[in-house]
Order: structure tokens, then sequence, then C-alpha cells
């Protein structure tokens, strides 16, 4: 479980998130929304630490995080798996290698050992068999889902994912969805999306958290969230016509 | 580089020199590194090396006009210049536009597309995990590079006297034998050991702390060749000064 209280951040004289809480909850898919510009990378940034927040403390399991020295960050870091808006793979090296890498950093398994781990992670995101080939060979599908076997090739407790759709096809981005929903339920991970994709959010979004400038403004499930009287909420999710044809559906 | 910067460099070097996380992963990316800046730049640093020498030859003997002046002074002359200051100097100027642009634009690209965050996430030592090996090599082939270089330069110094007949064989040897201070040598070493170490790590900060996209990675890798360059410069003057 990560708990975030009264996380503060601004960057010059530009607050960007002002005092937002919320318990982020294992083996359910949380998801971050709001905007371009709501503060949902922003706040994703500082729970994993890549932000320094002015005011405020990130809990992992009852661990505060923000005040713990670089050392004792990293221990957290080690359970920790994410996957990047860009997938952020290592150019220089092969899809194998680039899952390899945090088991070559942080284990002392035998090369074999390590292999069966890829080829284990490789096969979890349907990609068996393309352990040779770099990353300017795969598609934006194909780096993603090499991105998820990396985040998960030291079986994190924590999986945070950054825009899982964006660039990609209606299609392959509901796959990355059921890939993240099914991974987080079959290890039991506190996973956090951070997103601004409504399929997404109705199709994953177990628990949601809405981002409007920079503060909290309403969460609940994907159950609720076509039923609030927000105004700013309403305004974000049936922004297209597509989603407001389907409430006035139903 | 203005307080501010020279502040996070340090900070960086701080971080840079951690201690390693595994250090059979550094020891292959120490070695990959040294492959790249020392062998890789070979072919080049001969090259340049041997024309310059060469040159400065020529160039000594078109201003010795004096019949008094005996011709063993071009090897001379050519030897101490190319030991003192042409080889440690121009072959960190030529790697620093070589090896440093490399550098900052990988480093630069990574910070970009977000492999440096990825790193810090897995728990990695970026700084060091990027920029130790880089470093590391640096100090250690740069000083090969530029005894190479001195050999080469010299070397080049005698093809270009005699084939130009501007000194005789005999001459050029007997002055580069002649009055041979070996402190000179290190005084070179120590100048080449200071400039892999800028080469290295100057070119390391501009790309480690790049933000933007291509166009700034690009402005980066300019900006690391000319402040490397320009530290270059000024640390060979200081090295001159305390040493000579």
């Amino acid at each position: 479980m990560i708990e975030i209280k009264d996380i503060y951040k601004s960057f010059g004289s530009n607050d960007v998130l002002k005092g937002i809480s919320a318990v982020f909850k294992p083996g359910v898919t949380n998801l971050i929304i709001g905007g371009s510009g709501s503060g949902k990378t922003t706040l994703l940034k500082c729970m994993i630490g890549l932000h320094h927040p002015e005011k405020g403390s990130v809990e992992y399991d009852g661990r505060e995080f923000t005040t713990m020295n670089f050392e004792e960050k990293i221990e957290i870091r080690k359970e920790i798996g994410m996957l990047f808006q860009g997938s952020a793979l290592f150019d220089s090296m092969t899809v194998e290698e680039n899952i390899m890498f945090p088991l070559n950093m942080f284990t002392d398994q035998k090369r074999s050992e390590k292999l069966d781990r890829v080829n284990f992670c490789l096969e979890r995101v349907n990609l068996t068999g393309k352990n040779a080939l770099f990353p300017a060979e795969l598609s934006g599908g194909m780096k993603k889902r090499v991105g998820i076997a990396r985040a998960i090739a030291m079986n994190p407790k924590y999986l945070f994912v950054d825009e899982p759709n964006s660039g990609l096809d209606p299609k392959t981005s509901i796959v990355i969805d059921e890939l993240i929903k099914e991974l987080t339920e079959e290890y039991n991970t506190t996973t956090v999306v951070v997103t601004h994709d409504m399929n997404s959010v109705m199709g994953i979004g177990d628990y949601i958290l809405f981002l409007h400038e920079g503060k909290k403004f309403w969460e609940g499930s994907n159950k609720e969230i076509a039923h609030t009287d927000i105004q700013e909420l309403n305004d974000f999710v049936f922004a297209s016509r597509f989603m407001k044809a389907a409430k006035d559906k139903f | 580089m203005n307080f501010t910067n020279f502040g996070r460099y340090i900070l960086l070097l701080k971080a840079v020199f951690r201690k390693p996380e595994k250090l059979s992963i550094y020891m292959k990316a120490i070695f990959k590194q040294m492959d790249f800046i020392g062998v890789g730049s070979l072919g080049l640093i001969s090259i340049i090396s041997t024309f310059i020498g060469a040159v400065m030859t020529l160039q000594i003997a078109f201003q010795l006009v004096s019949d008094f002046i005996p011709k063993t002074i071009i090897g001379s002359v050519n030897r101490d210049s190319s030991i003192l200051e042409l080889s440690p100097t121009i072959t960190a100027i030529v790697l620093a536009g070589k090896i440093g642009s490399a550098i900052s634009s990988e480093i630069g690209t990574m910070r970009v597309s977000e492999q440096i965050d990825a790193l810090e996430i897995m728990g990695i030592n970026s700084p060091g995990y990027l920029i130790l090996p880089k470093i590391l090599a640096g100090i250690t082939m740069v000083p090969l590079l530029v005894i190479i270089s001195m050999v080469l330069s010299i070397g080049g110094g005698f093809i270009g006297g005699t084939l130009s007949g501007a000194v005789s064989a005999a001459e050029y040897i007997q002055g580069i034998t002649t009055d041979f201070n070996p402190y000179t040598i290190v005084v070179a070493l120590v100048k080449a050991f200071v400039f892999g170490f800028i080469i290295t790590s100057v070119p390391a900060y501009e790309g480690f702390y790049v933000k933007g996209g291509a166009l700034e990675v690009a402005q980066a890798s300019t900006r690391a060749v000319v402040v490397s360059c320009i530290t270059i410069l000024a640390c060979d003057y200081i090295v001159t000064q305390l040493l000579l």
C-alpha cells in the first residue's frame, strides 16, 4: 500500500501540486487522471522520488520515503517497477539485455536462471522469442510490453505506469491495459497508473484519483465516475462526443 | 561555467564516486569505454601527431636562418615542444571534440528519453553507472594516447625533416637525444591525466543536466566541446606554471 499525505510541489512561482492526499491499495489498479498540466505526472514523480515535494509525505507500507537517505531509497526502489511514457528502454541493449539489466545489477543468480526469468517475463507479455531485437526494431506497443517485462523482472511490490496508452492504437491500448490489470491482480502489486485515456479509466479503473489544477477534486471507482455532479470531472470525462453519446444512452 | 554550474558539477562528481552497485558490471563498462576512447581514437591521434611533428620540423628549420645555430636544435626543439605542449594539448583538444561530443550526446539523449530516470527508479546510482567508467577510461587512456602521440610526433618530425632535406637524419637524431630531461615526460603525463578527466567529466555534466529534446542535446554537445577546450587550455597553463 502507498499512502501520500498533503503533497505540495511547485516549480518557481508555479504551484503544481496543492496538498494531495490519497491511499493506493495493493491488488487493484489505481489511476491518477486529469487534464494536461493538472499535476498527475508531477505527483507520480514525487511518489517515486524523481521530484522532491516541498511538503508532505509518501509512505510505502508505512515506510516514509521522502525523508530517506540515498541508500535507504535504493532499498525501496528495488521493490518498484516502472513503465515510462516513452518506454525508456536502453537503446544500446537488446530486449533480453534490457530485461536482464536489473537482475544483473541486484542479484547473484546464474546466467541460466536470469535467462529463465527473462523468458518468463517475455512470455508473460506475449513477446516470446524477441530476445535479440533492439528497441529500434520494435513497434510502439512492443516497446511498452518490453517496458512492462523489464518492470516486472524483479517481482516488484509497487508498479508505476506513466501514460501507458500514449501513441498506441485503441486495440493495442486495450491489450496493455488488460496486461497491467492482470499483473496487478496476479502478483498483488500496488499499481499506480497515470493516464488521461478514458478507455483505460472505464476499463481498469478500480480506484481513480482525479486531479484538477493541482488539487484532488474527486476519488472513486470507474462505476461511480459517470454519476457525479462535479463539473470539472464531468467536463474531463465527457469531453469527447463518444463519451457524451454513451452518457446520454445510459 | 558560472558558480552555479561549477557547484552542480562538483555535486555530480560526488555522486559519480559513490560505491558501485556491482563491480563486475562497472569493470565491463570501463573496458568498453577504454576501447571507445583509446582504441577508437588511435587512428586519428596517430595521423594528427605525425603531421604536426613533420610540420613543426619544417617550421623550426624555416625560422633557423643563422649559420651559428646548429641544425641539431631542430630535433631538440621539436622533441620538447611535442612532449611538453603539442602532444598533450592537441591530443586533448581533438579528443574533446571527438569523445566529448559523443559523451554529451549519449548521456543527453538518455536524459531526454527518460533512460536515466529508468536507471534511478531501478535503484541504480545513474551518475556512477554512466559517468564513472568514462572518467576512469579517460584518465587511463588519454595518457597512453599522449605517449603514442609524442613518439609519432617526434617520428613525424624525422620523416618531414629528412624527406624535405631541412635536416639530416643524423642531425635530427642527435638533436632529439641531446640534453633530454625526463621530467618533461612527467609534466606531459600530469597534463594528460588532468585533460583525460576534463574531456570525460565536463561533457558528461553537460549531457546529464539536459532538459528538452533533440535541439537541447545538440546545444549541450556543442557547449560540452567549447567548455572542455577552454578548461583544457586554462588547466594547461596552471599545470605548466605549477610544474615547470
